[in-house]
């Protein structure tokens, strides 16, 4: 066994024996990264980790539609939504219905996936800014029913929201709370990371091939040139209506792990700040760039965590009392930042290198 | 009868603002293909300064004739909303002009976040109230009643709308502007200043959102830090129903999309037979929005724009 390995490894090259060393060290280093945070800065930015890597998955989603397809969606809170209530529905005494996990994930999934056609359809011949608006409006009817829908027939309890939502479990074990393993306590949310970490894992994979795939460049011959794409036999309309529903069932995933992490939902949640928010993560990443956008996923939600919790420490310390409101100071610095890092770097802090090269050359005024 | 002549007049009021704000966004679209995201926070920010002079000259003067405090915080207002316009083209779009396209949209976004939480931490949570500096008299008019504010809203909108068209087809500047959105390099060849139409592009503008903020803040009585990004959505999409880019289908759309609004949240529980509530009023819009865009992509004056430029 111990030789065969021996003569594997001494077959395969040095650049490729690096790469597999520097996995295995990430694959460690990221298994260990909540015993770090736990011990060092506290438990609770574990909780942050888990939800950046449901924000990360909900930013690979959106970077099929918006990187990939070129697709400029400013609803795309609305799948993430209707994910997160989809779970909340079917497993949650809201109705009294407790389907396992393996059941509502998919059942998310789809249903994130037929809104994202019940969008795209009508769609197809917006371009641009057009299409914006309208996904934007989207994303507003989508929150605004969530709101309203507790009366005449009370489906999703309107503004309160869903509560008492089923965590994932398996065999009765529930992964929101701790659990012994080995010896060592595990708590929910690090219990979570790793499920999280998981399936994030499952989402990257499965981008960079779509990515390389034949879909991937029809994607991508979309986004460069609709009529040329045509031209080249390509089927528009499906290829792009397969973006918006493929984008939509991510963001469907992530709703759900949302709802069960968090165990309860609010139509709060899914404003089109939250939109933005995720398109910011897709800019300033690097658009079209999977490893950009993992970037700038995690930036961008640890980022005002991080200002939240110096806020007023360091006001307290340099000027000796908090004068400036930590929540607005904190939002203020978020906007500066977001803006001078769009300055420094247009396309994005890691952008795709075969998108740079394309993008040179369409830069054009519309 | 009275109750729709009344929703119609209320829809009028809403939609001369949402016109005045919806002309910033198509000015600036029209020239450089951008949704200045911002515009909204400009509005509010327009607002916020009128009031603060307001409350400042009558504390300090409790004498002075109204119509002064108001014209002395019209122009305030508008200056600075000038200002800050001019400062946010040049640091924030200006370096982006030849980047991808959302890079600008980003930066936007980052400064209406800072400009909102800048007027939060200026002015602070709380809603304010908008003194009443002149008396508010309501009149009768075909079983409507209206103020003298909504009076002063429709009155004031027409008259600038029809000034900013005077401006943009009749004036040297305004033949500047449309050659420049025409083609910045060729408008450029012609001798003309591009950097300097579009900053002035950018004022004028904000000149608009800031009369548009102060004729908000006198109508409903209040003041807030995030009035302006609901508002300058709302605009952007009355921008986008009227074709975007075409400063006539920004007034069209906004008036349009004032009286869908209100028209629809007063009839939209007997449409549907009680099932949807007046807090649908929003879903009405953007309905109506998706449904002229099924069937006229750019809108409903917007130039078909040809597949290939």
């Amino acid at each position: 066994m111990i030789s065969l390995v021996q003569r594997f490894w001494g077959r395969v090259s040095n650049d490729k024996r690096a790469l597999f060393v520097g996995y295995v060290l990430l694959f460690v280093a990221l298994a260990f990264l909540p015993f770090l945070l736990s011990l060092t800065v506290g438990r609770m930015w574990v909780r942050i980790l888990d939800f950046a890597l449901i924000y990360a998955m909900l930013a690979l989603g959106l970077n099929i539609v918006v990187g990939f397809a070129g697709l400029l969606d400013l609803g795309y809170i609305a799948f993430y939504a209707v994910g997160a209530y989809t779970w909340a529905l079917l497993a949650s005494p809201q109705f009294g219905l407790h389907l396992p996990f393996w059941a509502v994930l998919p059942i998310g999934a789809a249903v994130a996936a037929l809104f994202g056609l019940l969008l795209g359809a009508p769609t197809l011949r917006l371009r641009g800014d057009y299409l914006a608006i309208v996904t934007l409006g989207f994303g507003e009817i989508i929150r605004i029913f969530l709101n309203n829908l507790d009366h005449p027939v009370n489906v999703t309890n309107g503004p309160i929201g869903i509560n008492k939502i089923d965590p994932i479990s398996i065999g009765g074990a529930d992964f929101t709370r701790a659990h012994e393993v080995f010896g060592i306590t595990f708590s929910g949310v690090h219990i979570y990371y790793y499920v999280l970490l998981a399936l994030l894992f499952l989402t990257v994979v499965v981008c960079v091939r779509l990515e390389r795939s034949r879909i991937g460049r029809a994607w991508v011959a979309i986004r460069e040139d609709e009529l040329a794409a045509q031209a080249m036999g390509i089927n528009t309309r499906n290829i792009k209506l397969l973006a918006f529903a493929l984008g939509a069932s991510f963001g469907g995933v992530a709703g759900g792990l949302f709802a069960s992490l968090q165990g309860f939902v609010s139509p709060e949640s899914f404003g089109l700040l939250e939109s933005i928010m995720v398109l910011c993560m897709v800019v300033l990443g690097g658009m079209g760039h999977v490893y950009g956008v993992l970037l700038g996923a995690l930036l961008l939600t640890t980022l005002p965590e991080i200002l939240r919790s110096t806020a007023s420490p360091i006001q307290r310390a340099l000027f000796g009392d908090v004068y400036v409101d930590p929540e607005a100071l904190r939002m203020l610095l978020f906007g500066l930042a977001l803006i001078l890092v769009m300055l420094v770097r247009p396309t994005g802090l890691w952008p795709s290198p075969k998108r740079k090269k394309t993008l040179d050359i369409s830069v054009t005024k519309g | 009868m009275d109750i729709f002549a009344q929703q119609v007049l209320n829809g009028l009021v809403l939609g001369s603002v949402y016109a005045l704000v919806a002309l910033g966004y198509t000015m600036v679209y029209g020239i450089l293909g951008l949704i200045n995201f911002a515009h909204g926070e400009v509005v509010m920010i327009g607002a916020m300064v009128a009031l603060a002079v307001v409350l400042f000259l009558t504390s300090v003067s409790p004498g002075l004739s109204p119509f002064l405090v108001i014209i002395f915080a019209g122009i305030l207002a508008i200056l600075v909303c000038m200002a800050l316009a001019f400062f946010i083209e040049r640091l924030a779009y200006r370096p982006l002009r030849n980047a991808p396209r959302l890079a600008p949209l980003i930066t936007a976004i980052g400064i209406s976040i800072l400009l909102q939480n800048l007027a939060m931490i200026i002015w602070g949570r709380k809603y304010k109230t908008v003194p009443e500096i002149f008396p508010k008299e309501t009149f009768e008019l075909y079983g409507a009643s209206i103020t003298t504010v909504q009076i002063f809203i429709i009155a004031i909108s027409a008259a600038i709308m029809a000034g900013l068209l005077v401006i943009v087809h009749f004036t040297k500047l305004g033949r500047a502007m449309r050659a420049t959105s025409e083609s910045q390099r060729v408008a450029g060849l012609m001798g003309i200043n591009v950097n300097k139409i579009i900053s002035v592009t950018f004022m004028i503008g904000a000149a608009l959102a800031a009369i548009a903020g102060i004729l908000v803040a006198a109508n409903y009585s209040v003041a807030h830090y995030s009035m302006g990004f609901m508002l300058g959505l709302k605009a952007f999409t009355a921008a986008v129903l009227g074709g975007i880019g075409n400063l006539g289908g920004a007034v069209l759309g906004g008036l349009l999309l004032g009286l869908i609004e209100s028209i629809g949240a007063g009839y939209i529980g007997d449409l549907t037979g009680g099932f949807l509530g007046s807090h649908y009023q929003d879903v009405f819009a953007f309905v109506v929005l998706i449904i002229v865009l099924v069937f006229r992509p750019t809108g409903i004056m917007g130039e078909r724009v040809s597949e290939r430029a």
